[in-house]
């Protein structure tokens, strides 16, 4: 066994942290993509119209059923033989986007389907439209309760982030795979990459802990 | 003001209305009574298009409910006019559906403003007055969650009376309130009446029905099996099965 050696991480400490912000940025591009998506397709889902009902199952079925791993790679190595072709950073953007925006749809379907129907019926009894009546009465009262789950949902994208490190994304993961070799040190550079994991999850659960105790004062 | 012309309804295979027929003038109050699975709520549902019939029509104010002509043929009438054709018409739940979001007056305020499209201060005006008419100007800035039940169904009124509706229905208004706060929201619902506003009422508050009730109209089993003025109903009822139920809830 090697005795472990910490300073070599401190010269390469500013390329981690080049790499934990392309993390934190393919999460942000995730969250808000994916939350897009998420509400368009709950509303596809809820809305009567069973075309759009069943394109929007057919979305949520492919993209959770099948692993990211499998769909970053689909996308990256498999759509060039369709001439179709991404750069890794946009084939990491759209995958974790799509596949987060399939999960952040179930999220949002199951909070707006647990408003009780009588506000609807009550939105609708004034004459509100469907859209008016889901905007503003039926949304604002679940958006509350999509928070927990949204958080935890955050929090998986952006450890999820770590699987775009196959499509070449310099990355956090990537960041340490490409030290640990050229210092032959692998420990310190993974157990570094994993503390800053730790350190970026914390920083979401304390922050959607906060949000959530906010809401949950005024209402 | 509103005729309805053999109208059935069904849920899958369990018919709920079978050709149903009532014909309520302008300014006449309705008391729609019968024991619980007789149809009552679906009735009032089908009158706003809550529910949608299987056969027979309603008309409100001369208006096809839910249907359309189309050269000479009768076809699905698109939701703009179902919406229009709903903020005429007035609801009040057993449950108040207030919007627990939203304080008492922004409550009344939402549909002027977004159905109506009344500016916001038109609309401030009016919620204030109307909660002046129910009696709870000083409850405008609460939530509903602080009001007591008897409170939220005087808001749910007002926030239905917002959209100058010429028709008021109220399904069992009182049913899910402690007695002592029965009174308050009968008192609301008679002065709506002296008003001259329609309104059919499912309730089995016999003193609101004796009062105000033009007439009563006993409901079983999808049909109506009896209809005649409060004093006949009450006292007089010609058929068993009214006889029967009057003697379960007296
Ligand atoms: N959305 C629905 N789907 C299926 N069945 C329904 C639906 N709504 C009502 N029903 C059924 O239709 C029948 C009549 O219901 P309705 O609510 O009109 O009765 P009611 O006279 O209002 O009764 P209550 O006094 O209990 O309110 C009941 O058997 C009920 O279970
Ligand atoms: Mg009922």
């Amino acid at each position: 066994m090697d005795s472990l050696d910490f300073t070599v991480v401190l010269p390469r400490l500013p390329l981690f942290i080049q790499g934990a912000f392309m993390t934190v940025q393919l999460t942000f591009f995730a969250i808000v993509f994916g939350t897009m998506i998420g509400l368009v397709v709950a509303l596809a889902k809820i809305i009567k119209f069973p075309i759009v009902n069943f394109i929007a199952g057919i979305y949520t079925w492919v993209f959770r059923g099948i692993p990211l791993l499998v769909q970053l790679v689909l996308i990256y190595y498999g759509l060039p033989s369709l001439g179709i072709e991404f750069t890794a950073y946009q084939a990491a953007a759209i995958g974790l986007s799509l596949c987060g925006g399939a999960y952040i749809a179930e999220i949002i379907r199951a909070g707006i389907q647990s408003i009780d129907k009588g506000q609807m019926e009550a939105a609708h009894s004034l004459g509100m439209s469907w859209s008016q009546a889901m905007f503003k009465i039926i949304i604002p009262q679940a958006y509350r309760r999509l928070i927990p789950p949204m958080g935890n949902e955050f929090i998986t994208l952006l450890k999820d982030t770590s699987l775009v490190s196959v499509i070449s994304m310099v990355e956090l993961l990537r960041t340490a795979t490409i030290h640990a070799s050229s210092s032959f040190k692998p420990f310190e550079m993974y157990i570094t990459a994993a503390l800053i994991y730790l350190l970026l999850t914390t920083f979401f659960t304390v922050a959607f802990g906060r949000l959530e105790s906010k809401l949950a004062i005024s209402e | 003001m509103i005729i309805i012309d053999n109208i059935s309804k069904s849920f899958g295979t369990l018919e709920v209305l079978k050709g149903v027929s009532l014909y309520v003038k302008p300014g006449e109050v309705v008391v729609v009574i019968g024991p619980s699975g007789s149809g009552k709520s679906t009735l009032l549902r089908c009158i706003n298009y809550l529910e949608k019939i299987n056969s027979g029509q309603i008309k409100v104010d001369g208006q096809l409910i839910g249907r359309k002509e189309v050269n000479g043929r009768l076809v699905d009438a698109p939701n703009k006019e179902i919406y229009k054709i709903r903020s005429g018409i007035g609801m009040v739940f057993q449950r108040f559906n207030l919007f627990p979001h939203m304080t008492v007056l922004q409550n009344i305020m939402e549909a002027p403003i977004s159905v109506k499209k009344v500016s916001k201060q038109e609309a401030a005006e009016l919620a204030v007055q109307l909660l002046e008419k129910v009696g709870l100007e000083e409850k405008a800035n609460a939530y509903p969650a602080h009001l007591s039940g008897g409170q939220q169904q005087r808001v749910a009124i007002a926030r239905a009376l917002a959209m100058k509706p010429k028709i008021m229905l109220f399904d069992e208004p009182t049913s899910s309130l402690d007695p002592e706060l029965v009174g308050e929201v009968l008192a609301v619902m008679k002065d709506l009446a002296k008003e001259g506003m329609t309104m059919v009422v499912v309730t089995h508050e016999m003193s609101f029905a004796k009062e105000v009730a033009d007439r009563v109209i006993f409901m079983d089993e999808g049909k109506i099996v009896e209809e005649g003025p409060p004093s006949q109903i009450f006292t007089n009822p010609s058929h068993p099965r009214t006889r029967e139920f009057l003697v379960k809830i007296l």
